[in-house]
C-alpha cells in the first residue's frame, strides 16, 4: 500500500454562493457550496478545494460562515483560497475550520508573507497556488514564467525558481495552475508540472486544462502530480468521482477507493 | 452527558475535531479549553497538536498542559492527535531537536526524502518520489484489537499531514503502523493513552468511527 494520489474538486463561490454552475440531476440548491461539498465527500473526494472570488469585504464576511458550515458537516480537509493576505485572514479561516489557505497573488507581491505564514500557523497548512504561462519560444528549452491576475499581468519570474523558493519559504504544497491549459479541456501541462514536482519535496496539485478522465491519470502518471484538481468536468456531471478514481486506480496509480 | 475536553493551547484548529465529535456522539458536549478543571472534569479528552513542536512544547509549559495531562492520563481516556502524539513521545529532531513530555518512550523523527551519501533518498512503495510532508490517505495496518479499531477495516486509509514521524522504543506497543519510505507508528495505546498520527476529523467515515469508539472507550485495554 503506498499513499494515495488525490481528487480534489474545486469550487468557485462568490458571495457564499457556487458559481461556474453545477449541475448534478438531484440537487436542491446548485449554488449551495455546503450542500455539494456533502455531495462530493460522500462521493468519495479526498480534499475539498474552496476558491474565494468575492470582492467585498461584506461578503467575505459571508465566506467565513459558510466554510463554518462546510467544516460542521464535511470531514474531509478543506483548504480556502482567494484574497488571503493578511495574517489575520488565514488565522479567520482556520478558526472557521479550513484545513489549509491557499496564497497566491499576495506570495507574489510579497514573498515574506508565506515565510510569515508558515512559521506561524505550519507549513502543512500554507498551500502556494502559482499560475504558470509557458513563455518559451517554439524549439527552445520549455521555461514557464508566473503571471497574476488571472494570467493578465506578467511577473517576470521563472516558475520552477519560483516553486523552490517558495517552498524553501515553508510552503507545504504547491497548486499549479497552467495559465495557457485552463478552462481548455485539452489536459494539463505536463511538461511544466514534471518539471515543477521533480524540483521540489512537497507535493504537487496540478491544475487547468482537465477535459477527461485520461488527463487525470496523466496528470499523475506524465505530469508525477500528488493531486489532482478539476471543476467543471464534475460539477457538469461529465464524470463522477468514483468514476474518475477507478480510472485512475485501473491506470495502476493508487487511490483511496 | 458524556463531557469531552479538546486540550486548547493556542496551537490550530480545534474547530473540525470538536465539531467532528459532537457529529458523531451522542449526548456529548464538548468543550474547547486550556481550563485545568475542565479538563480534569471531564470523562474523554482529547490532545491535538498542530504547527512546530518547539512552539507546542513552549505553550503546552507555559500554560501547564504537561502536568494536566499527566493528571488525566491517571485516570481517564485521552486522544493524542497528531502533534500531540508526538508531544507525549521523549524526544524531537524538529526544530534541531526538542525535549517533549517523555509519557511514551521514543523519537519523533524526519522522513528522509533527500537521502545522503550514506543513506539512500526513501521511495513510497509504488515507487513514487517520497515527498514531505506526508499529506494524504495512506493505509493503517492495525497491529492489534484495540476497541478503537472497532468497525473499522484493517488497512483503512486515514488522512495524514506531517513531516516527523514516531519511532517507539521497543517496550512500547504501536496499535497501527503505515509504510511511507519507512515504517512507522500510525497509532499507539499505552494505558489509558490511545495516541494517531492521521486526523480522524478529517479522514471521513474511518475517522468518525475512531472518534465515536473513542467516545466509547472506558480507557481500559
Amino acid at each position: 500500500m503506498a499513499l494515495a494520489k488525490r481528487i480534489i474538486p474545486c469550487l468557485d463561490c462568490d458571495k457564499g454562493r457556487v458559481v461556474k454552475g453545477v449541475k448534478f440531476l438531484d440537487i436542491r440548491d446548485a449554488g449551495d457550496p455546503v450542500e455539494i461539498s456533502k455531495r462530493y465527500s460522500d462521493a468519495g473526494a479526498d480534499e475539498i478545494t474552496f476558491l474565494d472570488i468575492t470582492a467585498s469585504h461584506e461578503g467575505r464576511e459571508t465566506t467565513v460562515h459558510t466554510v463554518e458550515a462546510i467544516a460542521g458537516q464535511v470531514f474531509i480537509p478543506l483548504t480556502v483560497g482567494g484574497g488571503i493576505r493578511t495574517l489575520e485572514d488565514i488565522r479567520t479561516m482556520l478558526n472557521a475550520g479550513a484545513d489549509k489557505v491557499s496564497i497566491n497573488t499576495a506570495a507574489v507581491f510579497n514573498p515574506d508573507f508565506v515565510r510569515e505564514a508558515a512559521e506561524r500557523f505550519g507549513s502543512q497548512c500554507i498551500v502556494v497556488a502559482m499560475d504558470a504561462k509557458k513563455v518559451s519560444a517554439p524549439g527552445e528549452k520549455d521555461r514557464w514564467e508566473i503571471f497574476t491576475h488571472g494570467g493578465r499581468k506578467h511577473t517576470g519570474i521563472d516558475a520552477i525558481e519560483w516553486a523552490k523558493r517558495m517552498v524553501s519559504y515553508g510552503a507545504g504544497e504547491i497548486l499549479l495552475t497552467s495559465m495557457d491549459r485552463d478552462g481548455t479541456k485539452s489536459g494539463f501541462d505536463l511538461p511544466l508540472n514534471r518539471a515543477v514536482s521533480e524540483s521540489v519535496s512537497v507535493p504537487i496539485i496540478a491544475s487547468g486544462g482537465v477535459g477527461n478522465l485520461q488527463d487525470l491519470a496523466d496528470g499523475v502518471l506524465e505530469g508525477k502530480a500528488d493531486a489532482v484538481l478539476a471543476a467543471s468536468i464534475f460539477h457538469f456531471g461529465e464524470y463522477t468521482i468514483p468514476e474518475a478514481k477507478r480510472y485512475m486506480a485501473d491506470k495502476g496509480i493508487t487511490m483511496r477507493l | 452527558m458524556n463531557k469531552v475536553a479538546v486540550i486548547d493551547y493556542g496551537m490550530g484548529n480545534l474547530h473540525s475535531v470538536a465539531k467532528a465529535l459532537e457529529y458523531v456522539g451522542k449526548n456529548v458536549s464538548v468543550s474547547v479549553t486550556s481550563d485545568a478543571q475542565t479538563i480534569l472534569q471531564a470523562d474523554h479528552v482529547i490532545f491535538p497538536g498542530v504547527g512546530a513542536i518547539r512552539d507546542c512544547m513552549a505553550e503546552i509549559r507555559r500554560l501547564h498542559i504537561d502536568e494536566i495531562v499527566a493528571e488525566v492520563i491517571r485516570s481517564k481516556p485521552l486522544l493524542a492527535v497528531c502533534v500531540g502524539m508526538q508531544a507525549l513521545m521523549d524526544r524531537s529532531e524538529e526544530n534541531g531537536g526538542v525535549d517533549c513530555l517523555g509519557m511514551v518512550s521514543g523519537q519523533v523523527r524526519l522522513f528522509n526524502n533527500a537521502g545522503s551519501a550514506l543513506v539512500p533518498a526513501h521511495v513510497d512503495s509504488d515507487g513514487s518520489k517520497l515527498k514531505v510532508p506526508h499529506m494524504g490517505w495512506n493505509s493503517v495496518q492495525q497491529v492489534d484489537r484495540h476497541p478503537l479499531w472497532a468497525g473499522i477495516d484493517d488497512g483503512s486509509r486515514f488522512y495524514f499531514v506531517h513531516s516527523y514521524y514516531v519511532e517507539l522504543d521497543a517496550q512500547e506497543k504501536a496499535s497501527g503502523v503505515t509504510q511511507y519510505g519507512v515504517e512507522f507508528t500510525a497509532a499507539l495505546n499505552k494505558g489509558n493513552i490511545f495516541a494517531v498520527q492521521f486526523h480522524p476529523e478529517k479522514s471521513q467515515h474511518s475517522g468518525l468511527q475512531l472518534l465515536s469508539n473513542f467516545l466509547s472507550w472506558d480507557g481500559s485495554h
